[in-house]
């Protein structure tokens, strides 16, 4: 088996493929969320539990220069999601075999 | 001597093609079975998989007739002949669309999320379009 | 570590490229190589030398350009991508060269990570 990051850049109020991934990725991956993605690490959105219940499944990671592009900077995320910078994404990537982007 | 013992071990990674979007709405269908048709003259282990509204792509009866596009429905059953074999349709896909393998324009492995989830964490490369 | 960069959208629409390009400078940062970067669908229109964002705005086709020319990044234009959408040798920027999809195939065979950005 080799080990997955799977990234995620869309908002989960737009599209599935957050959802999607959370359907099929296999426990012990991890999650980035990129872009658009990023929306799904707020602590106070909608969208949250989707994320927070399944904190012992994977390892969440957010971009931070997304976040604070967006205006995000000062907005509760919800606890136990990294936040890494390009630097970070790309030891990310390095660190898991493959990489699977739910385009 | 052996025919591999002259060219050496070589290197086999396996790829999987994901497909998540319906045809004809946008570019990615069929600019994806392009791929997948270059990529089978490597010599690699190709996967293909089907899921969201990826699995529409697959559906029978398409008629493009009235909006003027290119109907590539009948491509898929080229794979085949491009020796692509392992051809993944995930069945919650499929199902949630009220759709069943009978409605599709090849024949295909209906697989679970629980199966197809083995099966992706064992590709070296994933390309999603 | 060799990485090999998809690129699916073009410079203005979606942000894709714009994380493959930040994503590619801290590929270097970190001391890794990049083995080539592919554009595909509308991805081809980052090598239009002919587009002219307004000046305040970054400007894609140059970064790239820039960033393959000194670094000896393989830039590789899809042609069946390209000429669907006009995309020819006259309107390529410096760095980037038109081929076909097999060099895709190529960069997942030999590079040790492929990273694809997208819509």
């Amino acid at each position: 088996m080799n080990s997955m990051l799977h990234l995620i850049n869309k908002s989960p109020f737009e599209r599935t493929a957050l959802d999607s991934c959370l359907r099929v990725a296999k426990a012990g991956s991890s999650i980035l969320l990129i872009e658009d993605g990023v929306y799904a690490a707020l602590k106070n959105a909608a969208h949250a539990i989707k994320i927070s219940t399944r904190m012992e499944d994977f390892s969440f990671y957010v971009l931070g220069p997304d976040v604070a592009a967006r205006g995000l900077g000062d907005t509760p995320l919800i606890e136990g999601i990294t936040v890494v910078d390009y630097e970070g994404f790309v030891d990310l990537v390095a660190e898991h075999e493959v990489t699977q982007s739910w385009l | 001597m052996e025919e591999w013992e002259e060219s050496g071990p070589e290197v086999v990674k396996r790829f999987m093609y994901v497909n998540r979007r319906a045809p004809y709405g946008t570019i990615y269908a069929l600019e994806c079975l392009e791929v997948v048709l270059i990529a089978a003259a490597f010599d690699q282990d190709v996967s293909v998989v089907f899921l969201d509204d990826g699995v529409c792509q697959l559906k029978k009866n398409q008629d493009t007739t009235a909006i003027g596009m290119k109907n590539f429905s009948r491509t898929y059953g080229a794979l085949d002949d491009y020796d692509v074999e392992k051809i993944y349709v995930e069945k919650e896909s499929l199902e949630a669309r009220g759709l069943t393998a009978d409605d599709l324009v090849i024949p295909v492995e209906v697989i679970a999320a629980d199966d197809l989830r083995d099966v992706m964490a064992q590709q070296d490369v994933v390309i999603s379009s | 570590m060799k990485f090999g960069i998809l690129i699916n959208e073009g410079p203005f629409t979606h942000q894709a490229s714009d994380s493959a390009y930040r994503f590619a400078e801290a590929v270097l940062a970190r001391g890794h190589e990049i083995y080539r970067v592919f554009f595909y669908n509308d991805g081809v229109y980052n090598c239009n030398k002919l587009s002219e964002p307004q000046s305040d705005d970054r400007n894609l086709v140059a970064l790239w350009s820039k960033l393959g020319t000194e670094n000896g990044i393989d830039l590789v234009v899809c042609i069946a991508a390209a000429l669907r959408r006009g995309i020819k040798d006259e309107v390529v920027a410096e760095g980037f060269r038109i081929s076909g999809l097999g060099q895709l195939v190529e960069a997942g065979i030999e590079a040790d990570r492929l990273v694809v950005f997208g819509d």
